[in-house]
């Protein structure tokens, strides 16, 4: 694939994922803050993310697993969850973790499992589609081009 | 994208006017947050107007930076912490007879919790995701010139 091709196709591939809603406008504002005196921002910033949330889900598992469930544990980590996704613009994962919250106010267990499932499987969608664009920026770079805005 | 490359400032505010950039030199800033991907994106979004932000992770260590006689311009103050939270931080800051400007960022965005923050003693409050834009709003108050020392080099 020659390099106006592998551009065009970063370009629709981004445009995709806003319109599907995983990425919203923070994502945008992340990439107008790199610049040359910061030029991987956006990579080190989604990886991150990646680790908090990596982390934040195992302890969610676990917390949940409890015989007597932690709710206020519960709800710490979905906050931080809440608050790091909705930093890097990862807005159906921020969706989740508001209908989570709620359910730990409700201290309800089946929905608290119901939300842990969705914002796992959210989660995992929006890691393979960041790492597939930030694959796709790199082949163009290799090639010798430039990442279309 | 044209750029003004001969500022007598670090260049990494092109996208900015100089005048704000040369401004905000003397600004110290404090970023008060536990989530060290919020301490890092805030820490980008303000060296990107040309200031270099302390951090601290929560409350406690924001007052303590105060009693040791750090003073600061700017606290942007996140609200739900360990150890001691960001209204808790504000109120006793205030007391401390703090005046720096505090702003208040938090994710919960009920006008209630907002209010409650407010009535700790914020200047201002955002909610969650802070952007740039927010951060031009909270810098212009300082650009009005209330208590700067002259010191624009020309």
């Amino acid at each position: 694939m020659d390099l106006v091709q592998l551009q065009r196709q970063l370009v629709e591939y981004r445009t995709s994922l806003y319109h599907e809603g995983f990425l919203d406008a923070q994502f945008t504002q992340l990439q107008e803050l790199q610049d040359e005196n910061n030029p991987d921002f956006v990579v080190e910033v989604v990886s991150l993310f990646f680790e908090d949330s990596e982390r934040l889900l195992n302890e969610l598992t676990t917390a949940l697993e409890q015989q007597s469930v932690d709710f206020k544990r519960v709800d710490a980590h979905v906050h931080q969850l809440k608050g790091s996704s909705s930093s890097i613009g990862a807005q159906r994962v921020q969706k989740v973790c508001i209908a989570f919250r709620n359910y730990c106010e409700e201290k309800n267990v089946e929905g608290c499992l119901k939300c842990l499932q969705q914002v796992k499987h959210e989660y995992s969608l929006v890691k393979t589609k960041l790492e597939s664009m930030f694959q796709l920026e790199q082949q163009i770079l290799s090639a010798g081009g430039s990442i279309p805005m | 994208m044209a750029s003004e490359n001969d500022a007598s400032s670090s260049s990494s505010s092109k996208k900015l006017g100089e005048d704000q950039v040369n401004n905000n030199k003397n600004l110290n800033v404090l970023v008060v947050d536990d989530d060290p991907l919020i301490r890092m994106l805030h820490d980008t979004y303000l060296k990107h107007f040309g200031l270099e932000p302390q951090v601290a992770e929560n409350g406690k260590k924001a007052i303590d930076l105060f009693r040791l006689g750090t003073s600061f311009d700017l606290v942007l103050m996140d609200k739900e912490m360990p150890i001691m939270n960001g209204v808790e931080a504000t109120k006793a800051l205030r007391a401390m007879g703090v005046t720096s400007k505090i702003v208040g960022v938090t994710s919960r965005g009920s006008p209630c919790e907002m209010q409650a923050f407010m009535e700790a003693g914020l200047n201002y409050c955002f909610e969650k995701p802070l952007t740039l834009d927010m951060i031009t709003f909270v810098l212009k108050d300082f650009n009005k010139g209330d208590d700067d020392d002259d010191d624009t080099d020309n």
